[in-house]
């Protein structure tokens, strides 16, 4: 199978400061990724990199086998819009609704009529649990309910890559797992390929094909769960004993 | 994608997602007019998204006041989509009603109401802890005072320097031509003693003055406001008026005498400029004469209504900040309004104080 993200030799660095060091990684179509590390280790750094939100220093990143370093801006674009991102802070526009917000790409890169897209909004919202804030502003909803907003805003144009920094984090037990469900039903459903920065123990035995654990910017182990749990690798038996850092 | 209804059933055929719905949607709305089926068939359908099940959603709960209409031959994986994606069923509440104009206009007076009596109270607990805070330096950091007279004073000096002087040239220029005709050169002094003192320079201060100190006190405390900062203040047993708005407020009290003297004295030269050179007085005449008219109810009008300027910029500039709610849009929209509400209030108290001569 053709990897759908293929990663080389990837540095990133903050000022002076490498951040992640000589990442190589394949994500592969129709499973769902977990990055994994301690937090300030560089997992956040690794998804705005290979969107280039942050330009890498060196390496290559590839999605469905085309070079991406080095698109420009209507090419980068091109790809983009196959892709959904859930940022760590939600990153909703604060200006405007929630409907508003979730609306937006369906405006600006379908050309659905009206009603559809009506439908389409509500249907997302249903599906993170948010009915009752679609009229509401972003700064009226509590963080979770940001978190879940921004990850209707994430799905709403069905993207092909689905990347979520921390879904779960700041949820209760009960969204949380229903996250999970929604996640699992993307993969299933529309055979999204999805990347999941998560630290929840519970999380990861739902949903986790593969694991990437990275350490202060390097990666330590790139496999399946199974693989990860008999790896004998110290840093990742502490975690799955421990559950979270 | 291709679409035909044959015996009452609409048969959909390829991909119906976010890219052929559109047009799909045209061809379907063709066929509609003619025929009216009671099924649609989804057996040869390949691929179905979010979008194309929104689009099957409408079709059905558009026909259906005309009969029931059934989805048929999709398999298992087409009918999960289905199901995961299905709009029919779901409740929301209903969208705020928008308000009319006459409501509109109601309902703004009432707030301007409201945010008055706010104001004045506001106003009033900056009073009161402004006058604790000059004999009694608990809660308040130690040496904020200070760093707020160099924010909020010297650091305006360039810009307030450069703006009178060249308000105090061009208006000198102005008068001159004029008094020139007259052979009224000599008055010159007085005029530009007069305004400048009694009018312009209290006016250009605190027009620079709510620019950069109303609206950065507004910005500063909405961004606290946002930021949960003011909460903590509170938990913390602090009065956020007096940690926060209070050394502000005795710092633009000193302050701003000084700005408006240096405004005169800044003016004055720009205007004796064209005094000595286009007009011919001597230095002497024109220091003296300057000196001569003016009273010392005069300076002290000025020096007081400057103060009462410097104070409402810095009560506005604060209220606007407190009251942001929400978030980091709310502060830009603070500091905007502030920046208005405050030159606004200082021209009505200016014309407040013009209707008593002072
Ligand atoms: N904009 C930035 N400028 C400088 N350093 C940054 C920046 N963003 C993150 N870092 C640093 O990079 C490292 C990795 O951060 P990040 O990728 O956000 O970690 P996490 O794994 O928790 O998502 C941290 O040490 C952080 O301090
Ligand atoms: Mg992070």
């Amino acid at each position: 199978m053709d990897a759908v993200i293929s990663i080389k030799n990837l540095i990133a660095k903050y000022g002076d400061i490498t951040v992640l060091d000589d990442i190589s990684v394949d994500i592969f179509p129709g499973e769902i990724t977990v990055i994994l590390g301690s937090s300030g280790c560089g997992k956040t750094t690794l998804l705005k990199n290979i969107l280039r939100l942050v330009e890498p220093v060196s390496g290559s990143v590839k999605f469905w086998g085309e070079e991406v370093l080095g698109l420009d801006d209507i090419q980068m674009g091109n790809i983009l819009r196959k892709i959904g991102m859930l940022f760590q802070s939600g990153a909703l526009l604060n200006s405007i609704s929630i409907y508003e917000n979730i609306s937006i790409p369906l405006e600006l890169h379908t050309k659905l009529p009206r009603t559809l897209i009506d439908r389409i909004i509500k249907v997302k919202l249903n599906l993170v649990n948010l009915s009752e804030a679609i009229y509401k502003f972003p700064s009226e909803l509590s963080g979770g309910m940001k978190k879940r907003a921004a990850l209707a805003r994430a799905i709403v144009l069905d993207p092909q890559i689905l990347f979520c920094d921390e879904p779960s984090a700041g949820l209760d037990p009960l969204t949380a797992a229903s996250l999970d469900e929604l996640i699992l039903s993307l993969k299933k459903q529309l055979k999204m390929t999805i990347v999941v920065v998560t630290h929840e123990l519970a999380s990861i035995h739902r949903i986790a094909d593969k694991i990437i654990f990275l350490e202060q910017g390097k990666m330590l182990f790139n496999g399946t769960l199974e693989g990860a749990q008999k790896a004998g690798i110290p840093q990742i038996d502490t975690f799955f004993k421990v559950g979270r850092f | 994608m291709s679409c035909r209804i044959v015996n009452n059933i609409l048969y959909l055929e390829g991909s119906l997602n976010a890219e052929t719905v559109p047009e799909t949607l045209i061809e379907v709305n063709s066929l509609l007019k003619y025929q009216n089926p009671n099924t649609i068939d989804l057996s040869n359908i390949i691929v179905l998204d979010s979008a194309g099940v929104a689009f099957l959603d409408e079709l059905q709960s558009r026909l259906t006041t005309e009969g029931i209409l059934l989805l048929q031959g999709a398999n298992p994986e087409i009918q999960e989509v289905i199901k995961t994606f299905s709009s029919l069923k779901l409740e929301f509440p209903a969208q705020e009603r928008k308000m009319g104009f006459f409501e509109k206009i109601g309902d703004s007076l009432v707030l301007a109401g409201q945010n008055f009596y706010n104001v004045m109270l506001l106003a009033s607990e900056v009073f009161y802890w402004a006058l604790i805070g000059i004999f009694s330096r608990k809660g308040q950091r130690k040496g904020s005072f200070a760093v707020q007279c160099s924010l909020l004073g010297s650091q305006a000096l360039p810009i307030l320097s450069l703006l009178s002087f060249i308000v105090g040239f061009i208006l000198s220029l102005q008068a001159s031509v004029q008094l020139a005709n007259f052979g009224a050169n000599v008055f010159i002094a007085d005029l530009m003693a007069f305004s400048m003192v009694r009018e312009i320079a209290p006016l250009i201060t605190a027009i620079i003055v709510a620019g950069r100190s109303g609206s950065a006190i507004a910005s500063e405390i909405a961004t606290m406001q946002v930021t949960e900062e003011i909460d903590a203040l509170k938990i913390m047993a602090l009065s956020p008026v007096r940690y926060v708005v209070v050394p502000k407020f005795l710092a633009i009290t000193v302050v701003m005498p000084i700005l408006v003297m240096f405004s005169i004295l800044v003016s004055e030269i720009g205007g004796g400029i064209i005094a000595i050179d286009y007009l011919d007085l001597s230095v002497y005449t024109f220091v003296q004469r300057s000196i001569n008219v003016l009273t010392l109810k005069d300076i002290v009008t000025s020096f007081g209504k400057s103060i009462i300027f410097a104070w409402t910029i810095v009560i506005i500039g604060a209220y606007c900040g407190f009251q942001v709610k929400g978030g980091a849009e709310g502060v830009g929209k603070a500091t905007t309004s502030s920046v208005v509400a405050s030159i606004f209030a200082v021209i009505i108290w200016d014309a407040i104080f013009s209707l008593f001569y002072l």
